[in-house]
């Protein structure tokens, strides 16, 4: 809450400092973004967050809830992290992705998920059960860096054993080159 | 002269049995092999029809093999028997130097007398001669065994028909959202294939025991990799590896006591070697990459293995001491970025492996005395290259039109690929039996 109000803080500082010196379009930009939202954004979320709920907006406590995970719309119905070939690097879009799930987690510490790693179908079979869990385990890492409890996380891996989509090329391989979030 | 020797042949007995869907695809023949006449062998009594036909199975081996060139059936300029003199003046008009005839009796309690002789065409002389005496379902086996004494006459190195494949078969029924995975046996050129385990989770990297009579093979049945060992005969199982992380790679050593794995109860994945009977662990590795893809060098005291220690997947080779690693590891591979799964040539003077060519994974052979490499395939998704017995071939497995396909191809890269295939579903991983023994 309060690093959400500094940030808006610093936001509308940015954006007079820029409008100040420079009137360029990103000066522009800095400048809408904060006059218009981030400010009021941040301010709504702190109201809401003091008066519990506000006009079909969520709390943190509730968009982390354990019937978020049956929720289509909620970002943490996207439960797959895809790689790089011969890779177990997490970008920036998983790395958010993965943030919201450690954050149901840490609400949750009752919650189990099981990270299965998988690899595509290119080099051989043992080395890629190996490179599957060394992906679950750089997701496992990622999560315990977030804060979430080792015991709810189980890591285990199929190598490339078990893809999902079965053609024999570049399309089919980079959705096979994933960690699954399992929950129960 | 050995014409009275008797064979007594017994198959292993295997859980079940499918009917053979296995279809031998012979491509091209390649240059410099050997022709041969074999001629269809003899019924000495009535034709019994659906019995294998042994002059067809023995052709079909020689071909597969690459070195020999087998006539084609109707081109042959007779159809010489067992018991009259052969017109050899007549043969001498084809391109063979060599030829094969035989013949089958029934004889009493559904067994059969199979006899055969093979003469050099130029000299007249009688170069090989069996008489073998044979129950109904092992007349496959007894056509091999024609075909490695040929191959042995002949090349001057054991033939190695009268061996078995393991591999693994994944169906995947996409209507019932349905996936099946089989590890099957089969002789050497696919035929009579038998189920050894079925299970709807993976199960992956057949390895034989020296001795042939079992396999240790990675299993998911109980959703996570675990590694069993299973007697054929009698289908009994063990787990042996169940340890928490990646229970995977099982190589039997020479002498058959120890299976080298890769485990990550450590964190990451490291070679052990886990003494069969006593359950004892030595480890072998120990590094934060990969390390994993044991294969043992034929004297037992150095394993090849894969590991991405240098950043990319790269081959190693680690001495092994009675109590554990011996020595640090030295690397084997150095060009390109990609090369793994070594398996040592039974000569110890070869490994083959899988190395990435041109973004294609391809079947290569190293000579570990001056490091020149061959690589042997021109397919891009090949995998779990192995050496025959006799060190004459590489099977492997690759992908063809969509399909897991297996492929052997001879060592020096003369021959092209020929293909062992069955009619439905991925097949892979692929792994060669030792010589059987002759009872």
């Amino acid at each position: 809450m309060l690093r959400i109000v500094m940030l808006a803080l610093l936001l509308v500082l940015a954006g007079c400092s820029t409008t100040g010196s420079d009137k360029d379009t990103d000066g522009a930009q800095v400048e809408g973004r904060t006059d218009g939202s981030s400010g009021q954004d941040a301010q709504s979320t702190g109201m809401k967050d003091a008066e519990g709920m506000d006009g079909g907006a969520m709390s943190d406590a509730q968009k982390y809830s354990r019937e978020q995970l049956d929720n289509p719309n909620s970002p943490l119905s996207i439960r797959t992290v895809y790689f790089a070939f011969d890779s177990s690097e997490i970008n920036a879009e998983s790395q958010e992705l993965l943030v919201e799930h450690a954050r149901l987690l840490s609400y949750n510490p009752d919650i189990q998920v099981v990270l299965e790693g998988h690899a595509d179908e290119r080099g051989t079979r043992d080395y890629n059960l190996a490179l599957g869990e060394r992906r679950a385990k750089s997701v496992h890492e990622f999560l315990t860096a977030q804060g979430v409890n080792p015991t709810q996380l189980e890591v285990i891996s199929y190598g490339e054993e078990r893809p999902v989509a079965l053609e024999h090329d570049e399309s089919a391989w980079q959705l096979n080159r994933r960690v699954e979030l399992i929950y129960p | 002269m050995r014409l009275n020797q008797l064979f007594f042949i017994f198959l292993f007995f295997l859980t079940s049995q499918t009917a053979s869907s296995i279809e031998i695809v012979v491509n091209e023949g390649s240059e410099g092999a050997l022709p041969i006449a074999i001629v269809p062998f003899a019924w000495k009594n009535n034709y019994q029809p659906g019995l294998t036909d042994v002059a067809s199975v023995v052709r079909a081996d020689l071909r597969r093999s690459g070195m020999f060139n087998p006539l084609a059936v109707n081109t042959l300029p007779g159809r010489p028997n067992l018991d009259t003199p052969i017109n050899f003046e007549r043969w001498r008009g084809t391109s063979a130097e060599n030829l094969v005839i035989g013949d089958i009796t029934a004889t009493t309690g559904n067994r059969y007398e199979i006899r055969f002789k093979m003469f050099d065409i130029y000299t007249k002389q009688q170069i090989l001669a069996y008489r073998f005496s044979v129950s109904k379902r092992n007349i496959r086996r007894v056509s091999h065994q024609i075909s490695d004494m040929i191959f042995e006459k002949l090349i001057g190195v054991r033939g190695a028909f009268d061996t078995l494949i393991a591999y693994v078969i994944a169906n995947n029924d996409l209507k019932r959202k349905k996936r099946t995975y089989t590890l099957a046996v089969a002789e050497s050129d696919g035929f009579n294939e038998q189920i050894v385990l079925r299970s709807k989770e993976p199960i992956m990297s057949p390895a034989w025991s020296p001795s042939g009579k079992r396999l240790a093979y990675v299993s998911f049945e109980k959703k996570r990799s675990i590694i069993y060992i299973q007697e054929l005969k009698t289908g009994k199982r063990k787990q042996v590896s169940a340890f928490k992380g990646i229970n995977s790679a099982p190589r039997w050593s020479p002498d058959g006591k120890r299976l080298a794995i890769a485990i990550s109860k450590d964190g990451n994945a490291e070679i052990y070697i886990l003494y069969i009977n006593s359950g004892v662990l030595q480890r072998i590795t120990n590094h934060y990459g990969i390390d994993t893809e044991p294969g043992w060098a034929p004297d037992g005291k150095s394993l090849v293995f894969t590991s991405d220690r240098g950043g990319k997947p790269q081959l190693y080779q680690i001495s092994v001491g009675p109590k554990g690693r011996a020595g640090n590891p030295q690397r084997l591979t150095f060009e390109g970025n990609y090369n793994s799964r070594g398996s040592f040539s039974p000569d110890g003077r070869h490994i083959t492996y899988i190395t990435r060519e041109n973004g294609a994974f391809r079947v290569a052979s190293m000579n570990l005395k001056n490091g020149a490499i061959l690589v042997l395939t021109q397919s891009r998704l090949d995998e779990s290259p192995s050496f025959s017995p006799n060190g004459k071939l590489i099977i492997y497995a690759t992908e063809l039109r969509g399909r897991g396909v297996l492929e052997v191809v001879s060592v020096d890269g003369a021959i092209s690929p020929q293909r062992l295939r069955v009619s439905s579903g991925d097949v892979r991983d692929p792994a060669w039996s030792g010589f059987r023994a002759k009872k």
